[in-house]
């Protein structure tokens, strides 16, 4: 059971929400939570959220994108207030995850909301002071769409790179013209395969499947690209 | 209809199994291929969870969940090994 | 029962008397679906009866040519969503079965992509069920079963089954895909037989 104690605007469509949970003893980067809503008719709806947080304290903080046709999301970003109780199961999945031990260079690849198991493992990097070389490539649709973009700015530096990419709308003057993400792309600022970079890519089904599709085009081997389609409404 | 990855069955799979089946790899009945069951495609029919193999697509297991029980076919898997 | 979630709803949905137990009432049409949706053209497109003598078999041009007609009907998915007043466009099962002669009486429909289910015959005659190719007024969509599904609206919706490619004329009532992961066997709404 966990008590929602912030929120915060990320994106026009999308918030960060943090909450209390008391008992939660924490949990590795990449893991996600699975949220269950109960109307008052007895009716429930369950939905897997990544969590953007990777710590051992008992707050644990998502970042859900409003989908038009949504169920939950337009709930959990419009309606969730402060004091609110929502129920979780978790934390959950060992495989789409990241621990500070290893240290094979790594490469993230995130499409909007896509984003936030990534942060998750980009914040654990930088608390433990990993050496592992961290590269993220972030794609939105604008500038405006992404989520956390000060906190990834801020934490760029020797072990972190991070790459942005702009589907619809880039900033005036920025190198590379609006477009979906490409093979041309990938092979430019992705980590290359002779590197036998770890690489997670998340995001909606189509993102995630076009860029696994790439890389190994590029030579990644398959199992080294770990992916999670995020689904539901 | 598009599919989500194994790795979202963590939850679901939880209230079944004490270990975390989603890092298990399992042997596709149909083709033989081995993998980790996180990079399955799930079809997530309310219904019941359909998780086919990302290699051939044949339905590696179903899992139905009624009030009374929870249904979990594991035919079309033919050996798991799950990490110590 | 968990925790309210205050101010928490929902997709719309209103409980209503004169549906069967259990069931809300919706205006959406969800999609469901147990794997990839095939990819189909109705020229490379045939449908089959198989029965204890031989096969029959019909094209497109050739089912249609049997005669289509309009459907008025509910339906019931056994997910609890209801939707009244649904119109729909084919060829009536009894149309088929008069091409048709078999002692049998069981069937399992088999669709493009694997999927079974099974149903006794005499829920598929008497103006019961149809093979449908328009769904109000437009063809239907790949996503809920186009270019044809088969149609059997007293029974639960996973018992019409999209992307329908032929029935096997069967001895026993064998369970098809639903059928052995536990779903009912017969699948009556008004009786609220989900599960067994």
């Amino acid at each position: 059971m966990g008590t929602v104690v912030e929120t915060k605007t990320e994106t026009p469509s999308g918030r960060s929400i943090v909450f209390e949970v008391p008992g939660w003893t924490g949990n590795v980067a990449g893991q996600h939570v699975d949220v269950r809503l109960s109307a008052p008719d007895g009716y429930q709806a369950v939905r897997s959220y990544s969590i953007a947080s990777a710590d051992s304290t008992e707050r644990v903080q998502l970042a859900v994108d409003k989908l038009p046709d949504g169920e939950v999301s337009p709930y959990l970003v419009d309606d969730l207030q402060v004091g609110d109780q929502v129920e979780f199961r978790g934390p959950l999945g060992g495989w789409f995850v990241w621990r500070p031990t290893e240290t094979q260079p790594v490469q993230l690849i995130g499409g909007g909301s896509g984003i936030v198991p990534l942060v998750a493992m980009i914040r654990a990097h930088a608390a433990a002071a990993s050496t592992a070389h961290f590269k993220l490539l972030y794609s939105v649709r604008k500038p405006a769409d992404a989520f956390f973009a000060d906190e990834l700015n801020s934490l760029v530096g020797p072990n972190f790179e991070l790459d942005w990419l702009y589907t619809r709308e880039a900033p005036d003057g920025w190198p590379r013209p609006a477009g979906r993400i490409t093979q041309d792309d990938l092979a430019r600022l992705a980590i290359p395969s002779t590197d036998s970079p770890g690489v997670f890519v998340c995001g909606p089904t189509g993102f995630v499947e076009t860029v696994a599709t790439h890389l190994v085009a590029l030579g990644h081997d398959p199992i080294a690209v770990k992916t999670e389609r995020f689904g539901g409404a | 209809m598009s599919h989500v990855d194994g790795n979202s069955l963590a939850g679901p799979l939880s209230e079944l199994f004490r270990f975390d089946l989603t890092t298990t790899s399992g042997e596709c009945r149909h083709c033989g291929d081995v993998t980790v069951l996180a990079r399955a495609m799930v079809y997530p029919d309310p219904s019941g969870y359909v998780v086919r193999c990302c290699a051939c697509g044949d339905v590696l297991l179903t899992i139905v969940t009624t009030e009374k029980r929870t249904w979990l076919d594991l035919s079309g898997i033919s050996g798991l090994q799950i990490p110590t | 029962m968990g925790i309210i979630s205050r101010g928490f709803s929902g997709r719309s949905r209103e409980h209503n008397p004169d549906l069967p137990p259990g069931q809300y009432l919706t205006d959406d049409f969800p999609v469901l679906s147990a794997g990839p949706t095939p990819d189909l053209d109705t020229t490379d497109w045939t449908f089959t009866v198989q029965t204890e003598s031989g096969a029959t078999q019909w094209n497109w041009d050739e089912l249609h040519a049997l005669g289509t007609e309009e459907v008025h009907t509910d339906i019931h998915c056994v997910t609890r969503w209801s939707k009244l007043a649904t119109t729909w466009k084919g060829i009536p099962l009894d149309a088929i079965f008069d091409k048709v002669e078999t002692e049998r009486e069981f069937v399992m429909e088999y669709s493009y992509g694997g999927y079974t289910t099974n149903v006794p015959l005499e829920d598929l005659l008497d103006g019961k069920a149809w093979i449908v190719s328009e769904f109000d007024g437009e063809p239907l969509d790949p996503e809920h079963g186009g270019p044809a599904r088969l149609l059997v609206p007293h029974l639960y919706f996973w018992k019409s089954a999209k992307w329908i490619r032929g029935l096997i004329m069967q001895d026993d009532d064998e369970p098809g895909f639903w059928e052995q992961n536990g779903y009912h066997i017969y699948g009556d709404p008004w009786k609220e037989q989900r599960y067994w």
